[in-house]
């Protein structure tokens, strides 16, 4: 067969194949670089001491701790909060709503909000968080904020495992004589719990790497904060990745800067994995 | 035994219960799920009353043309002027530049990873492509301030890297990972068929995929493209780190400011108009995102079609 083709079709076959090669040996290279050169770079510098002290000003000396406690307050306020609400809306998009225009309505809603800027997040929570409800620069405003941030992937996994939820599982139920709010807690949310789960660890991840959404809300400040001091108003204080800008642009302090760089990529790694794995674990439970 | 009898217990109690305030309860919950249906409705609108209430004042003292049309932003100045035609251009040419690069490396390897590879070498590289969507933009921004910055200066001979070229190299990373993803859904859209058909017809598989698929695949593609665009022009931290960040009208090898970064910049110390000005041109990037998803949104009700 070969043989017959002229030799132009073969060279540029040749070089077409070898475009599309080279683009995906690219973008291996980049990524494998890019891991290796910031865990290189990074892994030395992360101790014990940088773990469990806050950085002192007086000893020249450099701690994440509060920016590790800061990134764990930010993360349960949030999901405390978008939980309910995402898979509350997409309870009403899947099971309730009639309305298509509604429907179309919501989803719209949804998607621009998922394709707003960070920086943009970040001003308006601003205005409205810091400013408008006067909670002053805070955890609490970065959590509310992030909270608008994350609803739209909160909605869309959950909605889209709904989605797979057979409906004989909901006759069965409401055959028997469930209320639909008691069929919904008892058959249809159950069966949807991987994409609840997924949504959960996608949006985990989005707050960990969030930062300009966090410069204005949540605040720079590096001091250790206990729970209390976390909810109550004027609780500021800067997340791993904010910390992270600051160590590099305005202090100059690399070593700092890629040590947390390097937390960053091994808490993606893990969180990328676990979406994965947990989507099919929960799944095959489900069957079984 | 014992917790049956509760469980039995139980269930006497709640029955009649449930048949009283049953219907209420049901009527609660239904207006609760709505709320929360419409809670992403509501967030959109008091997002852009916001936006717009703390926008337009400056927009108004300064004059629209002026504003936008100016290429001066001197706010600390005497007599200050806040033209934000630098910062238009620089995200305009920084998102163009990326998606020059990005758009045709993501889109061959998406055809890489649906056509070429095989199932164990295509899952792997997806993964890899996975994780790079969830590296923190300021994690790319280190890395290009590290690695690509210097190389920048050193290779053109430069006294500073940090400028729109760098820039532009660290956004085409960046959107890389959307535009692969949407990409693959479109072309593995592509019907069997089309293929086979372009295959019997005596056209190599190479031919097949660019003559047959990825056009088939267009609009999707298309789709791919005006999502890159909205990550390059809403990507703030990054480009902050590796553009220079100072308000010139913008030269590939200058230092620049873009729209994203002019905001994040001058926030924390500005007051008054200059800070009111920032609000206006976070209005303005809003107003671009509005139309970009406005535009994606109609590729692909058009592809639905």
């Amino acid at each position: 067969m070969n043989e017959k083709i002229s030799n132009t079709r073969k060279i540029r076959d040749f070089i077409l194949k070898s475009l599309v090669w080279l683009s995906a040996v690219i973008i291996c290279l980049l990524l494998l670089g890019m891991l290796c050169f910031i865990l290189i770079k990074g892994l030395p510098h992360i101790s014990l001491k940088l773990l469990t002290t806050k950085p002192s000003l007086l000893n020249d000396t450099a701690g994440i701790l509060p920016n590790l406690l800061n990134t764990l307050y930010i993360i349960m306020i949030t999901l405390l909060i978008v939980l309910p609400l995402g898979v509350g809306s997409a309870v009403y998009l899947n099971e309730y709503a009639k309305n298509k225009k509604a429907v179309q309505l919501i989803e719209l809603a949804t998607e621009t909000l998922a394709g707003i800027p960070s920086i943009i997040y970040g001003l308006v929570g601003m205005l409205i968080f810091v400013q408008f409800c006067s909670l002053g620069t805070s955890l609490l405003a970065g959590a509310f904020t992030l909270v608008i941030m994350t609803l739209p992937t909160i909605i869309r996994t959950t909605q889209e495992s709904l989605k797979t939820v057979p409906d004989s599982y909901r006759e069965g139920s409401l055959g028997l004589g469930a209320g639909k709010w008691y069929m919904i807690r008892t058959a249809v949310l159950p069966s949807a719990i991987d994409g609840i789960v997924t949504g959960c660890i996608l949006s985990v991840g989005r707050i960990v790497g969030e930062s300009a959404a966090l410069l204005f809300t949540a605040g720079m400040a590096n001091e250790i904060l206990n729970p209390v001091q976390a909810v109550s108003k004027g609780g500021a204080g800067s997340t791993l990745t904010v910390s992270m800008y600051m160590y590099a642009k305005e202090r100059g302090d690399f070593d700092t800067a890629f040590a947390i760089a390097a937390i960053l990529l091994i808490l993606t790694l893990l969180l990328n994995i676990s979406a994965k794995f947990t989507a099919k674990l929960l799944k095959r439970g489900d069957k079984q | 035994m014992k917790s049956e009898t509760i469980q039995t217990v139980r269930i006497q109690q709640k029955a009649p219960r449930r048949n009283f305030s049953a219907e209420i309860f049901e009527k609660i919950m239904r207006v609760l799920f709505s709320v929360c249906g419409f809670i992403a409705v509501g967030f959109v609108i008091v997002i852009t009353i916001f936006l717009i209430i703390s926008g337009v004042p400056a927009i108004k003292e300064i004059g629209i043309t002026k504003f936008l049309f100016g290429t001066k932003w001197i706010p600390t100045a005497d007599s200050p002027e806040f033209g934000i035609m630098p910062f238009i251009l620089a995200s305009f040419y920084g998102t163009f530049g990326a998606i020059l690069i990005g758009v045709p490396l993501g889109i061959l390897c998406a055809v890489f990873l649906t056509k070429i590879s095989g199932k164990r070498i295509s899952e792997v590289v997806s993964g890899a492509v996975n994780l790079m969507a969830g590296i923190p933009s300021v994690v790319y921004g280190l890395v290009g301030m590290i690695v690509i910055v210097p190389a920048v200066r050193e290779i053109f001979g430069l006294p500073d890297g940090a400028n729109l070229f760098s820039a532009i190299l660290v956004l085409a990373v960046m959107i890389l990972p959307s535009v692969i993803s949407v990409s693959e859904t479109a072309l593995n859209a592509v019907p069997k068929e089309f293929e086979e058909a372009s295959l019997a017809l005596g056209a190599t598989k190479t031919e097949t995929i660019f003559k047959v698929t990825v056009p088939a695949a267009k609009s999707g593609i298309l789709a791919a493209v005006v999502l890159g665009v909205g990550r390059a022009i809403g990507e703030a931290m990054a480009v902050m780190m590796v553009s220079g960040n100072v308000a010139n009208m913008p030269k590939i090898f200058g230092s620049v400011r873009f729209l994203t970064t002019a905001v994040a910049s001058e926030m924390s110390y500005s007051s008054g108009l200059q800070r009111q000005a920032l609000f206006s041109i976070a209005l303005v990037l809003f107003i671009f995102i509005m139309a970009i998803n406005l535009v994606l949104n109609l590729v692909i009700k058009r592809e639905k079609k």
